[in-house]
């Protein structure tokens, strides 16, 4: 392997730790709600968004303006579960992918209507230096964004696994009713649950504000890869989210270094439809989703 | 019985309309009425396979752009009339319908997986199109304007109109036709409860994927007169999700799984579209905020649509 494959292969892992943190939130939501969340992507633009309009309308850094973001992101995940989603929550599951697809229409063009649709740059300061180790290079924002990655998802865990509100979730997922009887506010739980997702796929986004130019509808083309890192780590299951996440990152970079860019994109649908095919459940996944 | 006669009523009533429509409207109102039709047929085609025999596509944009594709490459690099190849690509379409759905089917995938497997097939296509030369690439077919019946190109947009209504009069009449037989009542059945429908000898998948043969042919015919009409297509437009939104929205709006759900939807969608157009000219985004929050309140309020709610009401249907 040659040093840029040895390159392409860093960057794969770097990007795929960002990749991994929305689709975590995906995963989440459809483990929670069982909701096919199409505003995943939309979620992310409005986090990048968020992080674009306070680092540059308030000139501080970036990675400071991500707990607003955080704060604004749940609120949103929360009363977008709160209002439409919660009250179709007994309808067949295309209606609720609708929904979440009305909602991506709304959010992605707001933020047309406010942020215009031209490309916006985050330039920040001191990042236009790289790291450099034996030939390989680290891009600082890149770096730092697998950081925090990593931080966010072990509070993540911690919140789940760990307190009160994470049991709750955990429980209203496993079983509705008997959260309900346990005296669980399911409503608001799960809510919450939306929101903690919104929050992953929206530090996700302010992560890449400082890699990319954004626009408002870039979120689209990381849903697909959402959905797809999600299936491939079982749809729920958050562990294998964030493996797979790592590996579509592999794969995407790879691939891209050896075929080209675009051939990659097939590559990952062509895995995606395997997965669905062969293994719905996920390399890791236990939830059999066949019998729907 | 009554409700089933107002219905007929009202359709022949709509046709009507449709058909003096063009006599009484410019250039522009014509190019809506066109829009119109195109959303009419598309939704048409889904509500085949989504709203009657239930299989939630979210890839419709994979029939259009194969028959967009189809009868353009041939025309242009073979000289094949559009007519015929149309009919290659509804065939083509058709096949790649069963082929998704054999395979879905054969892997028990259900509901919004099954719905993320045509979303990713369309996405795969509009990937694969972009990128080879043999088929376009990116830069896609321009169509070169001879006014003749045999290159399906016309100077009066009138004669576009008729051919359009003509496609949805059929494939209306198809399902309705259909309705009353034993495959409509079949797949219906399949709709509400596939186990029992096995149980009681209906061939599932078999019926299922005849559903979205048709289904797909029926796209892929928008397809070719999308290409045919505007003169121009590339993998970014015909494939794009955005255009598998548009088979779903009129059938939601309007009622899935009702004859004249998709046809009233279409009708309201497209002329509300270019009203907020008009009102918010200049101004990007407005246009899409509405026709978000149109989903989200038909989905949530209104789950049978304006038209199935209406029929819905006549027969005295409690849900």
């Amino acid at each position: 392997m040659n040093i840029q494959a040895l390159q392409s292969l860093l960057d794969g892992i770097l990007m795929g730790g960002v990749y991994a943190l929305a689709a975590l939130g995906l995963s989440l939501i459809f483990g929670v709600l069982k909701i096919t969340n199409f505003a995943h992507g939309a979620m992310m633009t409005v986090g990048m968004y968020v992080v674009y309009a306070l680092a540059s309308g308030m000139g501080i850094s970036p990675y400071l303006a991500l707990p607003a973001a955080m704060v604004l992101m749940f609120l949103m995940g929360f009363l977008i579960q709160r209002f439409p989603i919660h009250y179709i929550e007994k309808a067949p599951a295309h209606n609720q992918l609708l929904l979440t697809l009305g909602v991506a229409y709304i959010l992605e063009n707001t933020l047309l209507l406010v942020f215009t649709p031209n490309y916006q740059t985050l330039t920040v300061s001191g990042f236009d230096k790289a790291l450099r180790v034996g030939g390989l290079t680290f891009a600082p924002a890149k770096l730092i964004a697998f950081c925090v990655v990593i931080v966010v998802t072990g509070c993540v865990y911690f919140l789940l696994y760990r307190t009160h509100t994470g049991n709750s979730i955990r429980a209203s997922a496993q079983n509705d009713t008997g959260a309900r009887l346990m005296g669980i506010n399911v409503r608001n739980i799960r809510a919450a649950a939306f929101g903690i997702g919104a929050v992953c796929t929206g530090i996700a986004g302010g992560l890449l504000t400082p890699i990319m130019s954004i626009y408002p509808t870039l979120g689209e083309s990381f849903q697909l890869k959402c959905f797809v890192i999600a299936v491939l780590g079982g749809m729920g299951n958050l562990w294998g989210a964030l493996i797979s996440g790592l590996i579509i990152g592999v794969i995407e970079s790879l691939s891209g270094y050896y075929l080209g860019g675009s051939w990659s994109d097939m590559l990952i649908y062509g895995v995606f439809i395997l997965i669905l095919f062969v293994r719905p459940t996920g390399l890791f996944g236990k939830v059999n989703r066949r019998e729907n | 019985m009554k409700t089933k006669k107002l219905e007929q009523g009202t359709l022949i009533v709509l046709l009507i309309i449709a058909g003096i429509f063009p006599f009484l409207s410019g250039r522009y109102l014509l190019s809506v009425g066109i829009s119109i039709l195109v959303m009419a047929l598309l939704g048409q085609s889904w509500n085949l396979m989504s709203g009657y025999a239930g299989q939630f596509s979210f890839g419709h944009a994979a029939f259009f752009g194969i028959g967009a594709y189809a009868s353009s490459i041939l025309y242009m690099d073979y000289g094949l009339s559009p007519w015929l190849g149309m009919l290659v690509g509804m065939v083509l379409a058709a096949a790649v319908g069963v082929i998704i759905g054999f395979l879905s089917f054969r892997y028990k995938l259900r509901g919004d997986f099954f719905a993320l497997v045509t979303l990713a097939f369309a996405e795969m296509l509009r990937v694969l199109f972009n990128n080879t030369k043999a088929l376009k690439g990116a830069t896609g077919v321009l169509i070169p304007y001879k006014n003749a019946w045999r290159e399906f190109q016309f100077a009066d947009d009138k004669a576009f109109y008729f051919i359009l209504l003509a496609m949805v009069m059929a494939a209306t009449i198809f399902i309705a036709v259909m309705n009353r037989r034993k495959f409509g009542v079949c797949l219906v059945a399949i709709k509400e409860n596939q186990e029992a429908a096995g149980s009681l000898g209906v061939p599932v998948l078999k019926y299922k994927l005849s559903a979205m043969a048709i289904s797909a042919a029926i796209a892929a015919m928008a397809g070719t007169f999308y290409a045919q009409y505007y003169g121009f297509i590339d993998p970014t437009v015909v494939f794009a999700a955005s255009i598998s939104v548009e088979a779903i929205v009129p059938c939601i709006i309007g009622g899935a799984g009702t004859l004249g759900g998709p046809l009233l939807g279409a009708l309201i969608i497209i002329p509300l579209q270019e009203l907020s157009n008009s009102l918010f000219e200049g101004t990007n985004g407005i246009n899409m905020i509405l026709y978000g929050a149109l989903i989200v309140l038909f989905v949530v309020f209104c789950r049978d649509g304006i038209y199935g709610t209406i029929i819905r009401r006549l027969k005295g249907v409690k849900t």
